[in-house]
């Protein structure tokens, strides 16, 4: 398949990693921000081609991981209303909340859809004129765009049934949240090329100056991730410490301006709670108070939630590159894709479910 | 004003007797009265005709000249919607059930099949799938026996379901199983794989693009004589069906105690199939088949029951995907296009598409 195959292809990806095996002399720790880089490294048996001094950890950038338990929660409470249909992305409906998941609601009687572009939500807001059409709009900046446009378009059609559960977070924060922490291991970023995409990649140069790390714009396919690694590598070899595209074929420096100027125009910037990791300032958007009809936290009173985070689940060390999925107790044994502990488990771009289905032999082994 | 007059057909051009002004399907046709008796031979008897059906019994008394063993399969149809590019429920029905009878090596006899309407089905659908279900009997040669309908209200069904059982029996006997694949043997596919899953994916309507993938349900029971005519041997045969080609393997793999390492480079998927699942974050390997076949065999007839596969009209793309070998036991492992092996494991629950 055209720009497919060609980033697959295993000549090219095999003079890529003879490159990266010359050029790295010391020990490198390479962070994946994307949640997609993570799954297509595991798919691809990227990891295990890598010098032994490189060391990939994994990033936040999975937003179902990062959802907070309390919207998670709240989405459940919503869902379970009788008047109520809930429209998700499917990767949403087997995150636990703290007590259970959208598909065990679905099973009790509520309404729960798996809809595969936010405007289908829409639709089926005008096709139920007698029901209340929630959108669960889970993402970072790459489904913002689409999310938002749900709420243009269900203002231009005038609709009353429609609202959306915003949880909408952004990378640069989480990047200052995972440097600025005394735990931190991460000298190298790769940066999630799709959220560049849409917003472009001058917000990352005031953070590789201030932390005096490399941050590489990268792809998802095994040639694109090797490239952004090796140039990843260069530069720490060389001590140098600026950002790179290693995704020009889709990454402008400024993004989608379009995009960019609906974002603004629907969104705000606001505090987010990271599941695993907690409350980053300013890390997310919620809707500006002009769309605020369109909020289903304000339209559905779902105040008393208490939320119930698993003990022995380390998500959040995970999301932050500290530790590796093979670390948790419970990985593969109390914790596995069919009956997750923590979101990590649950979506295919979790760290804990690629590491489940694609190198769980590897823990058996070691 | 007074209506003008048309004249009343009282027969149609395929009915026989008329379904009494109803196009739809009512409780009355499952009342086991006379409107029962109007739907069986209006909409399925003209198409299903053979002499044990056709004797009208609540059994089926086949003759039969059979020593030793015999084998059975039963097997539950939904699908969601009842009409799908390149194939229907009747034809899922019937090729699945002579599958899972065949899959064992015995030449299939006979099957049953029971159906479950749902009140205000289209009378014509309905007819259509039995006429789809009769196509694929024919061309597998087995007659449907027996059957039976039952009417529930409205909501209680979607639309048709179909329960069906197979049998047959072994003209000769072969050790054929999912617990007999051997370090050594030869892992044989008979063409692409997720072309089923994701033409009905795209037949329900709510994907924002449209593919022209067709199903690929087929009656496999000719293919796997052709099979063992040439190589007697056989080890395993297992058609992939849900969960696809990764789950049916692991399943092998698990029950034989055996490792199965299969190439990913080798496996063929369509552009289609392939386009399709890049944009839903599928995994081909995963998606379901309905008209393909896992063959493992010794190495020393893997040849010859390939070109067997491939003289097959269902099996053209059919190529050798992988190994058995003795450990890591119970698993399945998957050489990466870049050269790497990672674990293929079983699908965890429904496929669900990702976010972005």
């Amino acid at each position: 398949m055209k720009y497919l195959d060609e980033f697959r292809d295993a000549d090219l990806v095999k003079i890529v990693i003879e490159k990266i095996h010359r050029v790295t002399k010391h020990p490198w720790v390479i962070m994946e921000i994307c949640g997609g880089q993570t799954h297509s490294i595991m798919q691809n048996g990227i990891d295990q081609l890598l010098p032994p001094q490189v060391e990939l950890v994994h990033g936040p950038g999975c937003p179902v991981c990062v959802t907070s338990l309390e919207l998670v929660d709240k989405a459940l409470a919503i869902a379970s209303l009788p008047n109520v249909i809930m429209c998700s992305f499917g990767d949403m409906l087997r995150v636990p909340g703290s007590g259970n998941d959208l598909f065990s609601i679905r099973a009790a009687g509520g309404q729960v859809k798996i809809v595969y572009s936010p405007l289908d939500s829409v639709k089926i807001a005008q096709a139920n004129p007698d029901m209340e059409v929630v959108f669960f709009a889970v993402g970072f900046e790459t489904t913002a765009p689409a999310n938002l446009m749900s709420v243009i378009q269900a203002q231009s059609l005038g609709l009353k049934n429609f609202s959306v559960l915003v949880s909408q977070v952004t990378v640069p924060p989480a990047m200052h949240a995972i440097l600025g922490s005394p735990e931190n291991r991460v000298q190298g970023f790769l940066a999630a090329g799709h959220v560049c995409s849409v917003m472009g990649f001058h917000e990352y140069i005031p953070i590789a100056e201030k932390y005096r790390i490399p941050i590489v714009v990268t792809g998802f396919e095994p040639l694109d991730i090797l490239n952004g690694i090796l140039m990843t590598v260069e530069q720490l070899e060389a001590g140098t410490f600026e950002v790179q595209n290693g995704y020009n074929r889709v990454v402008s420096k400024e993004g989608n301006l379009p995009a960019q100027a609906l974002i603004n125009k629907v969104y705000m910037q606001c505090d987010r709670n990271w599941r695993g990791i907690g409350m980053i300032p300013m890390s997310g958007w919620c809707l500006r108070p002009e769309y605020s009809d369109f909020d289903a936290e304000q339209r559905f009173s779902v105040e008393n939630i208490k939320t119930k985070e698993s003990e022995v689940c380390i998500a959040g060390q995970i999301l932050q590159g500290i530790k590796k999925p093979p670390q948790c107790p419970a990985f593969g044994t109390l914790c596995t894709p069919e009956a997750p502990l923590g979101a990590t488990m649950v979506s295919s771009e979790g760290a804990c479910a690629a590491y489940y289905r694609f190198a769980r032999f590897e823990k058996e082994k070691s | 004003m007074i209506a003008e007059e048309k004249p009343v057909s009282i027969q149609g051009a395929v009915c026989a007797v008329p379904l009494r002004h109803y196009d739809k399907i009512v409780m009355g046709h499952g009342s086991g009265g006379r409107m029962t008796q109007d739907l069986i031979k209006q909409c399925f008897a003209p198409y299903l005709s053979n002499p044990a059906l056709d004797a009208g019994n609540d059994f089926a008394t086949l003759t039969s000249n059979v020593n030793g063993p015999m084998t059975v399969s039963t097997d539950a149809h939904i699908v969601s919607p009842l009409v799908f590019p390149g194939g229907d429920i009747g034809s899922l029905a019937v090729c699945g059930t002579v599958n899972d009878v065949a899959m064992s090596g015995a030449a299939p006899l006979g099957l049953t099949a029971s159906f479950v309407l749902e009140e205000g089905l289209s009378t014509q659908i309905l007819v259509e799938i039995v006429k789809s279900m009769a196509k694929s009997a024919l061309e597998a040669g087995v007659p449907i026996v027996a059957a039976d309908t039952k009417v529930v209200e409205r909501g209680k069904a979607d639309g048709l379901f179909i329960s069906t059982a197979g049998f047959g029996h072994f003209p000769t006997v072969y050790t054929i199983g999912g617990d007999q694949a051997k370090p050594g043997d030869v892992v044989l596919i008979s063409g692409s794989l997720g072309d089923h899953g994701i033409a009905v994916l795209t037949a329900r309507g709510d994907l924002a693009f449209e593919t022209q993938v067709e199903s690929d349900v087929a009656p496999l029971n000719h293919m796997i004589e052709q099979i063992l005519a040439v190589s007697p041997h056989v080890h395993v045969l297992r058609d992939p069906t849900r969960g696809g080609l990764a789950t049916t393997l692991n399943e092998i793999a698990e029950q034989s105690q055996v490792n199965i390492t299969i190439d990913e480079k080798s496996i063929p998927v369509k552009p289609a199939v392939q386009t399709a699942c890049e944009m839903l974050g599928f995994d081909p390997l995963y998606v379901a088949n309905e008209g393909k076949l896992i063959v493992i065999v010794p190495q020393n007839e893997a040849e010859v029951a390939l070109t067997a596969i491939q003289s097959n009209k269902y099996g053209k793309d059919a190529c050798i995907i992988g190994r058995v070998m003795e450990s890591p036991a119970g698993r399945v492992l998957l050489k990466t296009q870049i050269g790497a092996t990672r674990v293929l494991d079983v699908m965890a629950g429904e496929m669900l598409p990702r976010i972005c």
